[in-house]
């Protein structure tokens, strides 16, 4: 077997030393009945080869194209300039661990705090963990770390236009951790969360308020509203972004007074790889920082005197408190959370602003273009680069599209029973002008 | 700033934020179809982001690359972490996650268009409940904890179908911090187990512990000193006894392969953590996997989605009353479940028999060795992993962390240290089956020559680490005033 080095002189050599005759005197702790029907029925191994044959094999039967993807809802086509994955096959950084020994973890302390550095400048806030899973779990931590913040509350609201799956997540969260209350926000009619609703159900045992921003529908919520609304009855405003890249033109969370801003973080150097692995952002205030999950990168010194970076204030985390832990979480998602670093490194300043713009435009001419052949838009909320459309045929059309190996977007119906005929699209800078143009001739035949 | 000229290596790199300067950019966005109309109102609007990088291509790839070289990581060194089963990551399987119909592959793409991949998930599946015994596998976790914290959201559910969710867990002394915060996470209080003298969990303190408030036990196995709970069949009769139900962590999974399954040793639910025992990547701190496996009677509460066959072909499936529900977007970390699929392929059957055999041999082999020079926690043979610690150099004033410092001068990573709790001064050392006795051996003698420092030269192991790109870090003044992050300086005005 290519991944073992042992030679049988090896393995004699290392049973002599130990003192045994043969391996199997090594499990004799084990009851025997354990071992008598521990065999494997399995397959026997593969050449690498054979294995390239295999997956191809497999990888060809799914439809996979960022050129004719306009499918978003919480994952997003982006393109991945080539220097990301060519970092993040660097095995420096894939084969290394948590950096215990900071001596010799540099590589990846420094790329940590430099993702922590720019995670909390993209969300407006003081200060970013080392990163979560992914956004979901990202949301779900913070609503439960504004739980502990406001001992005494048992409600937290929960947008309705707060993506589908967040939702779910946070309820597995937070049931039979407490005897918490959670609520649903409606939206109104521009798409966005209705602040009168949140104004009559906001009062003084509500820990939390959760928002999507921007929200599953792609709609810009009024965050100013909101959070003034919150914070005047003392709860918590947490906003949860699935796509960080409206941040590098729509103004961050931060700058409306945001507790808790989350984010999931696939939207920078990371493939859509059927949805995982992604990366959660997690970013507060500094007065709250001893209260978050995960954990965090600090800047201080060598012996020498020379700047280097180490984890820290872990006294909040698992190994050490144990189950007075701020979260159960071990580890970070450390090489998305490079991806994440490297990725924005590139775009820089003024790339990330142009990207956006170019998202915002291409979604804006697309949903434009629908509307003047028929298809309705029912929200009218600013929107980055998704958007929903309706139409009495939107399935069928929908079908359509598919059957031409484009990914129209998703239709809602499944997670909104009231939107029946909407379709949720997004439009980022992957698709090609040819496969828009396809996808306005299946959407919106002009012969009908 | 790292101001030292060094010879050789370059070791200062600063910041990315301080390599810029104005107008550079390290990517061309396409401006397609771009038009002047801003579409947004005004106040919605955001300049660009002050203080983020301005640095062309070549200097970001210069500066990462430069990162990477300062990391030890167990492709280039014996990265002799215990409890993290640093093995081989196959450089085939970086390759096949990266497959355009697989990378590219949108999560919410129609299942009949996302065959190839339901099926991998499917097979991964089908492997993972070969190897442990267990009824049904979700593939949802992103992580070993994340995979606890699911486990546990079942075991609370099962209960609580039951007319009590229960209100304690039993967790050995020696168990990882993640398996009590689990718990707490789940709105149980735990309980703790002490070992015996010999390190493991006696029936006779289970039997005094267990009642009808107990929701479960959560066992390690092998425990995290390395050693086998032979007493695993009477604990979890007894647990069961009582209508609780067996938590079987499964961190340590890479000593049983072929070995032992876990559900014969009566667990009802279990992690498995792909970058451990599956040789995923573990990415400097993830992304890992962490599969939850699961007995016929846990099986209904698993999270959603799941994949299902039909008559049409493989489908996601929502349809399942009594599951906790969902434990994060989308279908878990499916660049991680093919390099496991991949990786346990390419050993089949008797290789993954294999590993666990040559894994425990070469921790066997390490213990004997080192038991001349170090205190070995607890006599006897190990699995896959053993603990030593610090006693007996009370006399010189040495301790694990100088040991550990000054490993990373001989060009080794260090072991996990000051863990397990049980043990004071732990040094926790596991070599993996991917290890060669050459290797093992210069790890040794590192070791017996750091031994023999500490007796004659204490002030080399205090003053440990010299060759690498940091000396030691301080890490009270990082905890005392924390940085977190860098802030662009404020404008001259």
């Amino acid at each position: 077997m290519r991944f073992f080095p042992h030679t049988q002189a090896d393995i004699e050599a290392m049973l002599a030393t130990i003192g045994v005759s043969n391996v199997d005197e090594l499990f004799e702790d084990i009851p025997a009945q354990l071992r008598e029907r521990a065999r494997l029925e399995l397959p026997p191994g593969r050449a690498e080869f054979e294995l390239r044959r295999y997956f191809e094999a497999l990888a060809q039967r799914n439809l996979a194209s960022y050129e004719r993807c306009f499918l978003g809802a919480g994952a997003y086509a982006h393109f991945v300039p080539a220097v990301v994955d060519h970092i993040l096959q660097r095995a420096e950084f894939y084969s290394a661990y948590t950096p215990y020994q900071p001596e010799v973890s540099q590589g990846t302390l420094q790329a940590t705090y430099e993702f922590q550095t720019l995670a909390a400048m993209l969300l407006g806030m003081d200060v970013a963990n080392a990163s979560m899973y992914d956004g979901a779990s990202a949301t779900a931590e913070a609503v439960l770390m504004a739980l502990r913040l406001r001992p005494g509350r048992r409600r937290v609201l929960v947008a309705r236009a707060l993506h589908p799956q967040y939702r779910e997540v946070i309820r597995t969260y937070v049931e039979g951790s407490g005897s918490y209350v959670l609520e649903e926000l409606p939206y109104g009619a521009e798409g966005t969360t209705d602040a009168n609703a949140l104004r009559s159900a906001l009062a003084d045992d509500v820990a939390a308020v959760v928002v999507a921003y921007p929200n599953f529908f792609g709609a810009i919520e009024d965050l100013a509203t909101l959070v003034a609304l919150t914070r005047a009855r003392d709860a918590l405003a947490i906003t949860a972004t699935t796509e960080p890249l409206a941040l590098g033109i729509v103004r961050p969370p931060g700058e409306f007074g945001v507790d808790i801003a989350v984010a999931e973080g696939q939207s920078f150097g990371i493939p859509l790889s059927y949805g995982g692995p992604g990366v959660g952002l997690f970013a507060t205030r500094l007065e709250f920082v001893r209260n978050m999950p995960g954990r965090l990168v600090g800047e201080s010194v060598d012996t020498a005197g020379r700047r280097a970076f180490v984890l820290t204030l872990a006294t909040r985390e698992q190994h050490i408190r144990r189950e007075r832990a701020t979260s159960n979480i071990c580890t970070n998602h450390g090489l998305m959370a490079l991806a994440v670093a490297v990725h924005l490194s590139l775009l820089g300043k003024h790339g990330l602003r142009e990207l956006a713009e170019t998202n915002l435009a291409r979604a804006h001419a697309l949903a434009a273009a629908l509307e003047a052949r028929g298809w309705t838009r029912p929200f009218r909320a600013p929107f980055f680069n998704e958007f929903v459309v309706t139409h009495p045929q939107a399935r069928e059309r929908y079908e359509r599209a598919l059957e031409r190996k484009l990914l129209p977007g998703t239709l809602l119906a499944r997670w909104y029973p009231e939107l029946a005929d909407a379709l949720l699209l997004c439009v980022t800078e992957t698709p090609s002008g040819e496969a828009v143009d396809e996808l306005l001739a299946a959407l919106a035949p002009t012969s009908q | 700033m790292r101001g030292q000229k060094q010879e050789g290596l370059l070791l200062d790199e600063p910041l990315i934020f301080e390599r810029s300067q104005p107008g550079r950019r390290g990517t061309d966005v396409p401006r397609h179809d771009q038009r002047a109309d801003p579409h947004l109102p005004p106040h919605l609007l955001r300049p660009p982001i002050e203080g983020f990088p301005e640095v062309s291509e070549p200097e970001v790839l210069r500066h990462y690359l430069r990162l990477s070289q300062w990391n030890y990581g167990a492709a280039t060194t014996f990265y002799p972490l215990g409890s993290c089963t640093m093995k081989y990551n196959p450089v085939a399987n970086e390759a096949f996650a990266r497959l355009p119909g697989f990378a590219f592959l949108h999560p919410l793409t129609p299942d009949e268009l996302a065959q190839g991949a339901l099926e991998l998930l499917a097979d991964i599946e089908r492997w993972l409940a070969e190897i442990t015994g267990m009824a049904a596998v979700t593939l949802q976790p992103a992580a070993g904890a994340h995979g606890e914290l699911t486990g546990m959201k079942m075991i609370r559910a099962f209960h609580r179908d039951r007319g009590n969710p229960r209100q304690k867990v039993l967790i050995p002394a020696s168990a990882h911090g993640t398996n009590p915060a689990s718990a707490a996470l789940c709105g149980y209080t735990t309980v703790t187990l002490e070992g015996n003298q010999i390190g493991l969990i006696e029936p006779e303190a289970v039997r005094r512990a267990m009642n009808g408030e107990v929701a479960a036990i959560m066992i390690t196995n092998p425990n995290t000193l390395g050693l086998f709970e032979r007493e695993i069949l009477h604990i979890a009769e007894l647990v069961h006894g009582h209508g609780g139900l067996v938590y079987l962590d499964g961190a340590n999974l890479n000593a049983l392969l072929g070995v032992a399954k876990p559900a014969h040793m009566g667990a009802d639910v279990m992690q498995i953590n792909l970058h451990k025992t599956f040789s995923t990547p573990h990415g400097g701190g993830g992304p890992g996997a962490g599969p939850v496996a699961v007995s016929a009677a846990l099986e209904p509460y698993l999270p959603i989605p799941r994949v299902v066959r039909t008559a049409e072909g493989w489908r996601w499936s929502e349809d399942f009353p009594r599951s906790i529900g969902r434990v994060r977007t989308f279908h878990g970390n499916f660049g991680m479940h093919i390099r496991a699929l991949a990786y346990m392929m390419a050993l089949g059957g008797e290789g993954l028999a294999q590993v666990s055999r040559l894994a425990v041999l070469a921790a066997n082999y390490l213990r004997v060795r080192l038991a001349e020079a170090y205190h070995l926690a607890f006599p006897g043979v190990c699995m896959h992993e053993c603990v030593f610690s610090d006693k007996g150099f009370d006399a010189t004033g040495i301790k694990t962390l100088d040991i550990a410092k000054r490993l990373l001068d001989s060009g080794f990573y260090a072991p996990t240290i000051y863990f397990p709790l049980v043990v004071p001064g732990a040094l926790m050392i596991e070599p993996t089956e991917t290890e060669s006795k050459e290797t093992l051996d210069a790890f040794i003698e590192a070791m017996l020559e750091i031994a023999r420092e500490a007796r004659e030269h204490p002030e080399r192991l205090k003053e440990a680490p010299r060759h690498t790109p940091v000396g030691r870090v301080d890490e009270a003044r990082a905890a005392r005033r924390p940085v977190l992050r860098w802030s662009p300086p404020a404008p001259n005005k």
